[in-house]
């Protein structure tokens, strides 16, 4: 599927783990139900993501973040929108500097909201066009609420 | 009134620009139907029986009459020569193109208006007091918060996708007209003991299928918190809101499902962590407070002998200015209505004419301007005495002067099976049917104070359930009934009614409407005893037992 990060089409190294599924050598992302399993043994890995599906409680994992170069928030339904408020309590209230990526069902008109509460990576569909998913974050030059991004 | 800035305008020019952008996409098969529905419902396009439905917004009610003919010119050029005022100050027009709506769009952002968020899971238009600024009760003028929440509504990018709609009212009145117990939000400007004006914030009403009063989660918000509580309260019910069931999903219900107390606690907590990033700067208040700075109205107006002579010679004038007008802050000035409410025309129309007329009546009497209001009517808010009889013959001659407002005849109507792919049955041909059944002025005028709302279905948009008599169409096997309930109120002493009893059929509704008001004259202590009161003073039985007494 393709990447985009920091508006540009970008290689993805990364790779969601299943829950019963081995890791690989680096880059893993990994449930919420694995890391609380398993934290003390993936504690040590290097390059950790976590899937953050949209009914988690985000205060609940906040002390962990520092374990993270990476969350990844799943969105299930793209008229599920709490992906957008569990992202901008992790960018402005939580400080997560890391990556913060959005998969599943979000569609490309949603981009200029998600880039605007601190989405940076999109995982895109294999049909969406990357050029029109870049094009649309610069949809509107201002806007009335401040920022996240 | 509120002017766009250049930001403003920039913003609504973008967004035509992007719809139109996602209607080619869409009809070249590039975004999938049900993206796009998400996407058109919040440029205020629906798809009805007939064609698209395009609802523009009416920042809580104010129209320019710029912006009135524009109306008409759409209303022309677009559509079948009409437009319809909605029960949230929205104005929609039935019959446009899809392809087209990008261009009409355009032409609305031409004269500083928008379709944005009237529809849709998200904030739509805050709706206000139509006597807003010339009331005589009011404590200060609400409509200057209206545009600070306006402007922090629109594209707000963390709630766009909620789990259902969200409506905010604001009242700076003693009286409520804008049915704040009835909106996911009610904010009341107030005064404190000490004197300062504020905000009682009242959360998790609604009309619908569940109707709710809203509570007070706040007795007192000072003025510069007023958008980080906002905020605070989205941001709860975007995460707790319920998303497994889209008639659940409000946020009267996880106030209901999970207690006041509960959701205060977490809007709270939530506020405590906000509200020292997002303040309102006191600037900000008076640079908006300046935008709607009375009109120059003029001062020591005597009392005009021409208008005193008409009041006495006219009958018909005297019955108008009596039912039509209302009191004005400034002395010398009224507030005149214009009734959409005329027996020959569907609740709520306005032809492209009307529209043309009334806003040159508006920019010959009144500083230009005009107001929708929640009941399907428009205000002409700074009317001189003097000039209220010359408005009155012009208004009569565009059938807009009928004298109804608050009567039997001027009924809330949602245009039903007629237009609506949701609606089980008719509501504009029962209002009709009711308006026969009517047909002495007299007689409506002795009904005194009523309010008569009729929904087409149990979605309620014609806030059935809040109607001193409220009218629900209902589909059984394909054969349009009515559910009747009576004693609702969205005003101050808010209650929802209490079912009459089984539904009646379409041919017996105009009748049954007739026993209640036969028995409200029975029961009636004496003339100033309004039908509300007497209900609440003798209850349903009486009103049961006349109406089902043949069966």
């Amino acid at each position: 599927m393709p990447l985009i990060k920091n508006k540009t089409l970008t290689q993805d190294n990364w790779a969601f783990i299943a829950d019963d599924a081995p890791l690989n050598d680096d880059f893993n992302i990994v449930s919420l139900a694995r890391w609380n399993q398993d934290r003390d043994a993936l504690s040590q890995v290097k390059n950790l993501g976590l899937r953050l599906e949209s009914d988690v409680i985000i205060e609940d994992i906040i002390s962990d973040l520092s374990h993270f170069s990476l969350i990844e928030l799943f969105i299930p339904v793209f008229t599920d929108g709490r992906a957008f408020t569990h992202a901008r309590l992790l960018r402005s209230r939580y400080d997560f500097t890391g990556d913060i990526r959005v998969n599943g069902d979000f569609m490309l008109d949603q981009i200029f909201y998600l880039n605007r509460v601190g989405i940076s990576s999109y995982v895109l569909n294999e049909n969406d066009s990357v050029e029109k998913a870049i094009a649309v974050m610069d949809d509107f030059s201002d806007f009335y609420q401040e920022s996240v991004a | 009134m509120y002017q766009y800035t250049d930001k403003d305008q920039t913003l609504i020019n973008e967004r035509v620009d992007q719809f139109r952008d996602q209607t080619q996409r869409f009809l070249k098969g590039e975004i999938a139907d049900d993206k796009y529905r998400a996407l058109r419902l919040m440029n205020g396009v629906y798809v009805q029986t007939h064609a698209p439905l395009l609802r523009v917004a009416g920042p809580y009610g104010l129209l320019a009459s710029a912006q009135v003919r524009k109306l008409a010119s759409i209303a022309r050029d677009y559509d079948k020569n009409f437009c319809h005022f909605t029960t949230r100050q929205n104005i929609q027009f039935n019959w446009p193109a899809l392809e087209r709506i990008p261009d009409m769009l355009e032409e609305l952002a031409s004269v500083q208006m928008h379709a944005i968020q009237t529809s849709g899971n998200c904030l739509r238009n805050t709706t206000s007091d139509q006597l807003a600024g010339v009331a005589k009760d009011e404590l200060e003028d609400p409509r200057p918060y209206c545009e600070i929440i306006r402007q922090w509504t629109i594209l707000h990018p963390e709630f766009a996708y909620l789990p259902r709609k969200f409506k905010i009212a604001v009242s700076g009145s003693i009286q409520d007209r804008a049915a704040t117990h009835f909106h996911d939000i009610g904010l009341h400007l107030v005064k404190n003991d000490l004197g300062e004006i504020g905000f009682k914030v009242l959360v998790g009403g609604g009309l619908g299928r569940t109707p709710v009063i809203a509570q007070v989660i706040r007795p007192f918000l000072e003025k510069k918190h007023l958008l980080s509580y906002l905020e605070a309260i989205l941001r709860v019910y975007n995460i707790y809101g319920r998303r497994d069931n889209k008639y659940r999903a409000r946020i009267k219900i996880l106030v209901r499902e999970a207690g006041l107390a509960e959701v205060s606690k977490k809007v709270e907590a939530e506020w405590a962590l906000i509200k020292d990033q997002l303040e309102v700067k006191e600037t900000t208040i008076s640079d908006m407070r300046t935008q709607f700075a009375d009109p120059a109205y003029e001062k020591n107006l005597g009392t005009d002998s021409g208008y005193t002579k008409n009041l006495s010679d006219n009958p018909a004038f005297n019955t108008w200015v009596k039912h039509n007008t209302e009191e004005h802050k400034i002395a010398g000035y009224r507030a005149v209505y214009v009734s959409l409410k005329s027996p020959d025309s569907p609740p709520g129309d306005c032809s492209d004419t009307q529209l043309d007329a009334l806003a040159d009546l508006a920019d010959t009497y009144s500083f230009g301007m005009i107001r929708a209001t929640h009941r399907q009517n428009l205000v002409l808010a700074d009317i001189k005495e003097a000039d209220l009889f010359a408005l009155w013959q012009k208004l009569a001659a565009l059938k807009l002067a009928t004298p109804n407002i608050g009567t039997a005849t001027d009924i809330i109507c949602c245009p039903g099976l007629d237009y609506c792919s949701l609606a089980n049955a008719g509501s504009i041909d029962v209002t009709q049917r009711i308006n026969d059944t009517l047909d002495s002025m007299d007689y409506i005028h002795d009904l005194g104070d009523l309010k008569i709302n009729i929904s087409g279905c149990m979605n309620g948009c014609a806030h059935q359930s809040v109607g001193h008599i409220g009218i629900l169409g209902v589909d059984k096997k394909g054969v349009e009934w009515y559910q009747v309930t009576l004693g609702g109120s969205s005003e101050n002493d808010a209650a929802i009614g209490e079912r009459l009893g089984p539904a009646v059929s379409k041919e017996d509704i105009a009748p049954v409407v007739k026993t209640l008001l036969e028995t409200y004259l029975e029961q009636r202590t004496n003339e100033d005893e309004p039908f509300l009161a007497t209900f609440r003073r003798v209850g349903v039985s009486p009103f049961k037992e006349k109406v089902y007494a043949a069966d």
